[in-house]
C-alpha cells in the first residue's frame, strides 16, 4: 500500500505567481489496484507520478511505503521497487546502445553493475522470446541501435525493459501519447497484459479518456491538484462514461 | 624517417590521453579540462618517483592512480556541490598547476640520467638493432594493452552503465543508479588514463614541464572528433582504434605544419587553428548527411 499524505507542492513559493499545485493531497492507492488518472492541463497528473518517484521536491506531506516514510528517499532509490514509462519514447532506453544490450542493462537493475560481461548469453533467448511476443519483428533485430527504431518500437523496448526484473510499482505517464494510434492500441494492449501477468500495482496518466474507462479498476480525475471523481470496482464498471465524459470537457475548457 | 617515428611515437602515447578525453566528452558528455591538469600531474608524479629510484612501471601505476583521485575529485566537486561540470574542471585543472609544481619541486624535471620504461624491464629485452624503434615498440604495446582493457570494460555491466549515463541519465535514475556515482566513476577512469600517457609522455621526452599539459585538452578533443567522425560509417572499427589513427593523424598534421617552416612558438596556434577546422568539417560532414537523407 503507497500513502501520500497531506501533499503540498507550491511552485513560485513566496512570489507573486506562487502557485499551490496541491494544497494537503491525500491519496492511497491498494495493493493490486490499477489507477488510471485523467485531468486537465495543469491539474497535477505528471506531478502526483513525480512526487510518488521522488522527482520533484515538496513543500509538505508524506509519502507512505507499506508503513514506512520514504519522503526523504532519493529518487533513484525508490526505483528499486518502481519502473517507469515516459511520454517521450527516448526517455526510457538508450539510444546509442543495441536492443541488446538495452535489454542487458535492464534485466541487471537491482543487482550490481561489475566487471562481469555486460550481456549474459544465457539471456538472450528470455529476451528475444519477450520482443517477439510484441509481434514487431524486434528479435530479429538484436543488435541494432535502438535510437534508429520507430517511437512506437522504441515505447515498447520501454516498457519490456520497465518490468523485466521484478518490481512492485509501475508508472506510466502518457505513454501512448505520442504516438499514432494503431501503435497506441498496440502498447496498451501490451500494458495491461503485462500488468496482469505480474500483478502489478499500477498508476497510469492518459489524456485517452477512453483508455482510462476501459482500463484498470480505479479512476482518478484531477482538477486544479484535487482530486473530483475517484471511483473504483464496480462503481467505475457502472459508470457511464457520458457522464464522465461532460465532467473532464468541462474541467478541461475551464 | 625521424620525423615520421617521433609522429607515431607522440601519437601513440598522446592516444592514451585521448581514450580519456573520449569516455568523458563522447561517453559521459561532459567537457572535461581537468585534462590539462592531470596530464601534468601523472608527469610529475612519474617523473619524481623515477628521479627517487623507484622502478619507472611502478612510476606509471603511481601516475595512474593519482590522476585517478584528481578525476573523482572534479567529479565530486560537479555532482555533490551541483557546481556545472566545465566550471568543475577549471578549478581542478586550475589547483592541479600549484599541486604539479608541489610534487616536482620545480617547473621542470629531467630525467635524461635515469632509466624510463623505454630503456628498462621489457625495453632492455629488446634487440638492439632495432634500438631506433624501442620507443616506438613499448608505446606501441603500451597503447594496446589500454585499448583492449578499455573495450574490455565498455563491455561489461559497469560499462553499459557508463554508456547509459551519457546516452540517458534518466535510464540510469529509473535502473535504481545514482546518475552522479556513475559519472564520478568515468571521470575517474577517464583521468586516470589521462595521467598515465602524461607519465609515459614525461619518459620519452625525457623531463617533466609544469607547463606541458597547457592545450592537452585541445589535442585530447580535436583527436577524438578526427578519429570518430572519420570512421562513424565503418562498422569495424571500433571507436578506441579510430581514436588511436586520429592521434597519429592529429600530431602528423602539426608535425607537418612544423616541418613546412612554421615557427615552433607558434604550435599553440595552430593546434588551435587545426581545431577550428576539425570542428568545422565534422560540422559540413553533419550537413551534408542530414541533406542526403
Amino acid at each position: 500500500m503507497l500513502e501520500l499524505r497531506d501533499i503540498t507542492k507550491v511552485y513560485g513559493l513566496g512570489t507573486a505567481n506562487e502557485n499551490y499545485l496541491f494544497n494537503r493531497f491525500n491519496l492511497t492507492i491498494q495493493e493490486g489496484d490499477f489507477i488510471s488518472v485523467v485531468g486537465s492541463n495543469g491539474s497535477g497528473k505528471t506531478s502526483l507520478l513525480n512526487v510518488i518517484c521522488g522527482s520533484i521536491d515538496m513543500e509538505g506531506g508524506q509519502v507512505i511505503l507499506a508503513g514506512k516514510d520514504i519522503t526523504k528517499q532519493a529518487d533513484f532509490r525508490r526505483y528499486e521497487k518502481i519502473g517507469r514509462v515516459y511520454q517521450d519514447p527516448s526517455m526510457g532506453t538508450c539510444p546509442q546502445m543495441t536492443i541488446l544490450e538495452n535489454m542487458s542493462l535492464a534485466d541487471n537493475k537491482n543487482k550490481p553493475y561489475n566487471l562481469r560481461s555486460g550481456t549474459d548469453k544465457k539471456r538472450i533467448e528470455v529476451y528475444r522470446d519477450r520482443l517477439r511476443e510484441l509481434n514487431l519483428g524486434l528479435e530479429d533485430k538484436l543488435d541494432v541501435k535502438v535510437g534508429s527504431l520507430s517511437g512506437g518500437q522504441r515505447q515498447a523496448i520501454a516498457l519490456l525493459m520497465s518490468v523485466l526484473t521484478p518490481v512492485e510499482f509501475l508508472i506510466l505517464d502518457e505513454h501512448t501519447a505520442s504516438l499514432d494510434p494503431a501503435t497506441a492500441e498496440l502498447i496498451m494492449q501490451l500494458t495491461e497484459k503485462i500488468v496482469i501477468e505480474h500483478r502489478l500495482t499500477t498508476v497510469m496518466v492518459t489524456h485517452n479518456l477512453r483508455y482510462a474507462l476501459e482500463y484498470g479498476n480505479r479512476l482518478l480525475m484531477l482538477h486544479q491538484g484535487a482530486s473530483v471523481i475517484d471511483i473504483a470496482g464496480e462503481e467505475k464498471e457502472n459508470a457511464v462514461s457520458e457522464d464522465i465524459m461532460r465532467l473532464f470537457n468541462r474541467i478541461s475548457l475551464e | 624517417m625521424d620525423i615520421i617515428i617521433g609522429v607515431l611515437e607522440q601519437g601513440l602515447i598522446y592516444a592514451i590521453m585521448a581514450f580519456g578525453v573520449y569516455i568523458t566528452y563522447t561517453i559521459l558528455d561532459f567537457p572535461d579540462l581537468t585534462v590539462d591538469g592531470s596530464l601534468p600531474l601523472g608527469a610529475a608524479v612519474s617523473a619524481v618517483l623515477i628521479t627517487k629510484g623507484v622502478n619507472p612501471y611502478l612510476s606509471l601505476l603511481a601516475a595512474l592512480g593519482c590522476g585517478a583521485v584528481a578525476g573523482f575529485l572534479t567529479g565530486f566537486i560537479h555532482v555533490k556541490f551541483k557546481v556545472r561540470n566545465l566550471l568543475a574542471s577549471i578549478i581542478m585543472m586550475t589547483a592541479l598547476y600549484s599541486v604539479n609544481l608541489h610534487i616536482a619541486g620545480k617547473a621542470n624535471l629531467a630525467l635524461f640520467d635515469f632509466n624510463t620504461i623505454f630503456n628498462s624491464g621489457i625495453g632492455a629485452l629488446l634487440p638492439a638493432s632495432l634500438s631506433r624503434y624501442h620507443t616506438l615498440i613499448i608505446a606501441l604495446v603500451m597503447v594496446v594493452i589500454v585499448k583492449i582493457a578499455l573495450d574490455l570494460y565498455l563491455r561489461t555491466k559497469s560499462g553499459y552503465l557508463l554508456r547509459a549515463v551519457g546516452d540517458n541519465p534518466v535510464l540510469v535514475t529509473s535502473l535504481a543508479k545514482n546518475n552522479g556515482s556513475v559519472k564520478i566513476l568515468g571521470l575517474t577512469i577517464a583521468n586516470a588514463l589521462v595521467a598515465l600517457s602524461g607519465a609515459i609522455l614525461a619518459q620519452q621526452q625525457r623531463f617533466f614541464e609544469a607547463t606541458m599539459g597547457i592545450g592537452a585538452v585541445v589535442i585530447g578533443l580535436a583527436t577524438v572528433i578526427i578519429g570518430t567522425n572519420m570512421f562513424k560509417n565503418v562498422r569495424f572499427i571500433k571507436s578506441t582504434t579510430a581514436v588511436i589513427i586520429g592521434s597519429i593523424l592529429y600530431k602528423g598534421c602539426v608535425a607537418g605544419a612544423i616541418a613546412l617552416g612554421m615557427n615552433a612558438i607558434d604550435l599553440k596556434l595552430i593546434m588551435a587553428i587545426l581545431f577550428l577546422v576539425i570542428l568545422i568539417v565534422s560540422r559540413e560532414r553533419k550537413k551534408k548527411v542530414k541533406q542526403n537523407a
